[in-house]
């Protein structure tokens, strides 16, 4: 059927003399960034408003902010998705100008475990404040 | 492994357009704002740990470096997001094609990128504006 080893239809065959070729996941990411910067337009906006406020306030009232569940479910949102789309954004930057492979390779994993521990150090704080806060105020 | 295959034609050959600005801008704030990302959590966490704490991040948010990097990461924030806005409504198809891309016909598509720039610097005074007017005032 083909006229190169390897080939079949029509693949190219430098996919296959290369051993990589396209992952067929490459649309997710792409996905999860738009899907992550709609929810990030509506949030951010909110944030300035939020920390506008918090900013030159004394500390039972930034807890007692936090402790607000609309403000605490918002601000976990709001930080889930920013360490995400941060994530997605970071990855494609690493991926364009690090060609170096060990390099490349330690900064995609070191980014990984960056967001993850930011997401889930920024949640649990919320969560903490939120379980516990109601208290100071 | 060296790559033989041809490349496309790199930046040196492009008339330059107010779309390179937006495009180096909208990575260059995304990057910057990965930083802000960390200031979140620092504020986050130190609220959940003691106002000794919160004391602190506060003091760091107030500092002269402190109240330039805000005023960068709030430009920032408004560039990407509005920026970020168009890039959602091209991803759409929203005013995005061949026909938009020739001059004559919808010239807009072309200078839309000064606008944005535009507004977001605009937002931005409008931000710090609102907030010096608040902490002047003793609204806290």
């Amino acid at each position: 059927m083909s006229a190169y080893p390897g080939q079949e239809g029509l693949r190219d065959p430098l996919k296959v003399a290369r051993g990589m070729g396209a992952s067929r996941s490459g649309v997710r990411p792409w996905w999860l960034q738009r899907v992550t910067a709609v929810a990030l337009v509506p949030l951010s906006i909110w944030f300035l408003f939020l920390m506008g406020g918090v900013l030159h306030a004394d500390y039972p009232t930034v807890l007692g902010t936090i402790a607000q569940p609309v403000h605490a479910i918002f601000l976990i949102a709001f930080v889930v998705c920013l360490f995400w789309h941060g994530a997605l954004g970071l990855q494609v930057i690493i991926e364009d100008y690090v060609h170096t492979r060990w390099l490349a390779l330690t900064l995609q994993i070191a980014l990984r475990f960056g967001a993850l521990l930011g997401a889930l150090a920024g949640t649990m704080a919320i969560l903490a404040v939120w379980l516990t806060g109601a208290s100071y105020y | 492994m060296p790559n033989s295959r041809p490349t496309s034609p790199h930046l040196g050959i492009y008339r330059w357009r107010v779309n390179m600005l937006q495009s180096t801008l909208h990575r260059l704030t995304g990057l910057f704002l990965c930083l802000g990302a960390l200031l979140v959590a620092w504020g986050l966490v130190a609220a959940a740990t003691s106002d000794a704490a919160w004391s602190r991040f506060v003091a760091f948010c107030g500092s002269w470096i402190g109240l330039v990097l805000l005023f960068l990461w709030t430009w920032s924030l408004l560039f990407h997001l509005v920026n970020g806005i168009q890039h959602l409504m091209r991803d759409a198809g929203v005013n995005y094609g061949p026909a938009n891309r020739d001059r004559t016909h919808d010239p807009v598509y072309w200078s839309a990128g000064w606008a944005i720039t535009a507004i977001s610097v605009v937002l931005t005074v409008l931000v710090w504006v609102l907030l010096l007017v608040q902490a002047g005032g003793g609204a806290a």
